[in-house]
């Protein structure tokens, strides 16, 4: 399970989160939706512990990682996988050795390495491309080479930033199958970031909502298509008037 | 804002850049004695850095040398004292000029790239990644570029004097007509162990500004490609800068102490 509890993040003077509270439970597909720039991305960096919060807490199976040690912290990441907005795969190396990077830090024997990242990256459907490098990629492969790389370790919980932006619709569809076929297939938890509502409702156990760096709801994806709340209502109906643009 | 604060917000920025800096000095150390060697890296990065950057080294100490001794040959020969041009190309190499030209064509060339390098991988997130697969950026990326620059650079160096005084040789043997023996012997018979052992330890204190400043600006790109390019010039306006003063300073502390 995931607490965040009560987290502050500012970037210079302007506060990106306010007090967060959220609680994600083991084996939920949480996605997380608010407007481009609300903090969505950042709220998952405190959760993998990138980014470090001002105050408050971010705890996982009930240690508190913000008190953490570097070891530690790498340690626990060994749980994590994450996809990156833009893949953020290595220029310098091979999809193969990618995918592989984690396993071979961990001292990994080459033959165990090379059997893993084949099966990783025929389970996001990329066979045979190891030896090629990311520059030679489209952007829906770049993502599920991300992805590859992302459950390479058998990871506890995935973060998605953004899984579908910058892919087709058909890609998107795609990986929003693949998420959630890696979900039943190793019983991982999710917590997803996006702003595409399709995606969100198809994936998500539960989504939340992040406004002005406090979550205003959270809800199953049925609760939220009947929202009460004129913000989560004009964000997910895509409205250019309402609250969100009146308030600026 | 009058001058006095402005000239305060500055100093304080200044001693705030220096600070981090040195910060990420620290924990290059940290990461470089207590974690394992990647030799593999370390070579690549020795063979980016120093074998690349050979000819390029090679080329502006022998014009070097070859200007040096013209330019002292105008005046050494109004008082008949040509034979002194070996000496002091040699002194004016080793001491002087193969450090610190060396030092700034690297700069250039290597700081840039390092910059240009982490601060790409930076904005697009790669050096994240490298974190929640659990590496350590600075034992990745830093240590490896570090270890080669304070390497490779002193080599280089070594290089550079010695063709520079070949640069030297030529003017002297050819143009001037020194003989061969006695300008060899005038090269190497003023040369003393502190000479050479001043200029290579200038080398390895420049090696540690260009790959800790190189690493460091990469580290904080931000805003994408501008963001790059800006790094990329303020990585090596600095880097010379901090060159430039550095020599300054401990070309004074061997002249007074030694």
């Amino acid at each position: 399970m995931i607490e965040i509890i009560n987290i502050c993040k500012s970037f210079e003077d302007h506060l990106v989160l306010d007090s967060l509270n959220l609680t994600i439970q083991a084996g939920e597909t949480m996605v997380i939706i608010g407007r481009s720039g609300c903090g969505k991305s950042v709220l998952l960096k405190h959760i993998i512990g990138i980014l470090k919060p001002d105050s408050g807490q971010v705890i996982i199976d009930g240690n508190d990682i913000t008190r953490m040690s570097e070891k530690e912290l790498n340690n626990l990441r060994l749980k994590f996988g994450m996809l990156f907005q833009g893949a953020a795969l290595f220029d310098s190396l091979t999809i193969g050795e990618n995918v592989g990077f984690s396993l071979k830090e961990r001292r990994y024997d080459e033959a165990a390495i090379n059997s893993r990242v084949k099966e990783c990256l025929a389970m996001v459907g990329l066979k045979g491309i190891d030896d090629l490098k990311p520059s030679e990629l489209s952007g829906g492969m770049r993502k599920r080479a991300g992805l590859a790389r992302a459950i390479c370790t058998n990871p506890q919980i995935v973060l998605y930033d953004e899984p579908t932006t910058g892919v087709d619709p058909i890609m998107a569809d795609a990986v929003n199958e693949l998420i959630i076929e890696l979900h039943k297939r190793l019983n991982i938890t999710s917590i997803v970031v996006t702003h595409d509502m399709v995606s969100a409702y198809k994936v998500a156990t539960r989504v939340a909502m992040l406004y002005k760096g406090k979550i205003i709801e959270v809800g199953t994806p049925e609760e939220i298509k009947n929202t009460k709340n004129p913000i989560v209502h004009q964000f997910i109906k895509g409205l250019a008037a309402g609250p969100i643009t009146e308030e600026g | 804002m009058d001058i006095t604060s402005r000239f305060g917000k500055r100093l304080l920025a200044f001693f705030n850049y220096m600070g981090a800096v040195s910060v990420l000095f620290y924990q290059t150390l940290f990461w470089m004695f207590t974690s394992r060697i990647r030799k593999n890296h370390i070579l690549d990065q020795m063979n980016k850095i120093g074998v690349s950057s050979l000819p390029i080294v090679l080329l502006t100490s022998m014009f070097t040398g070859i200007v040096l001794a013209l330019q002292s040959a105008y005046q050494m020969q109004k008082i008949s004292a040509t034979l002194y041009i070996a000496s002091l190309v040699a002194l004016s190499m080793t001491r002087e000029l193969g450090p610190v030209l060396t030092a700034l064509v690297v700069a250039g060339r290597v700081g840039a790239s390092i910059t240009a390098e982490l601060g790409t991988m930076k904005v697009t997130e790669q050096i994240d990644a490298l974190e929640t697969l659990a590496a350590n950026p600075i034992q990745y990326l830093v240590v490896p570029r570090f270890l080669a620059t304070v390497i490779m650079l002193p080599l280089l160096t070594v290089y550079a004097d010695f063709i520079g005084m070949f640069g030297g040789y030529l003017v002297g043997v050819y143009k001037l007509g020194i003989s061969h023996s006695i300008y060899i012997r005038m090269t190497y018979e003023p040369l003393m162990f502190k000479d050479i052992f001043s200029g290579l330890f200038k080398s390895v204190i420049f090696a540690i500004i260009i790959s800790i400043i190189g690493c460091y600006e990469g580290f904080r790109t931000e805003g994408g490609a501008e963001g790059v390019g800006r790094s990329t010039t303020l990585s090596v306006v600095i880097s010379f800068i901090l060159i430039i003063a550095s020599d300054c300073l401990f070309t004074a502390i061997f002249y007074f102490a030694f």
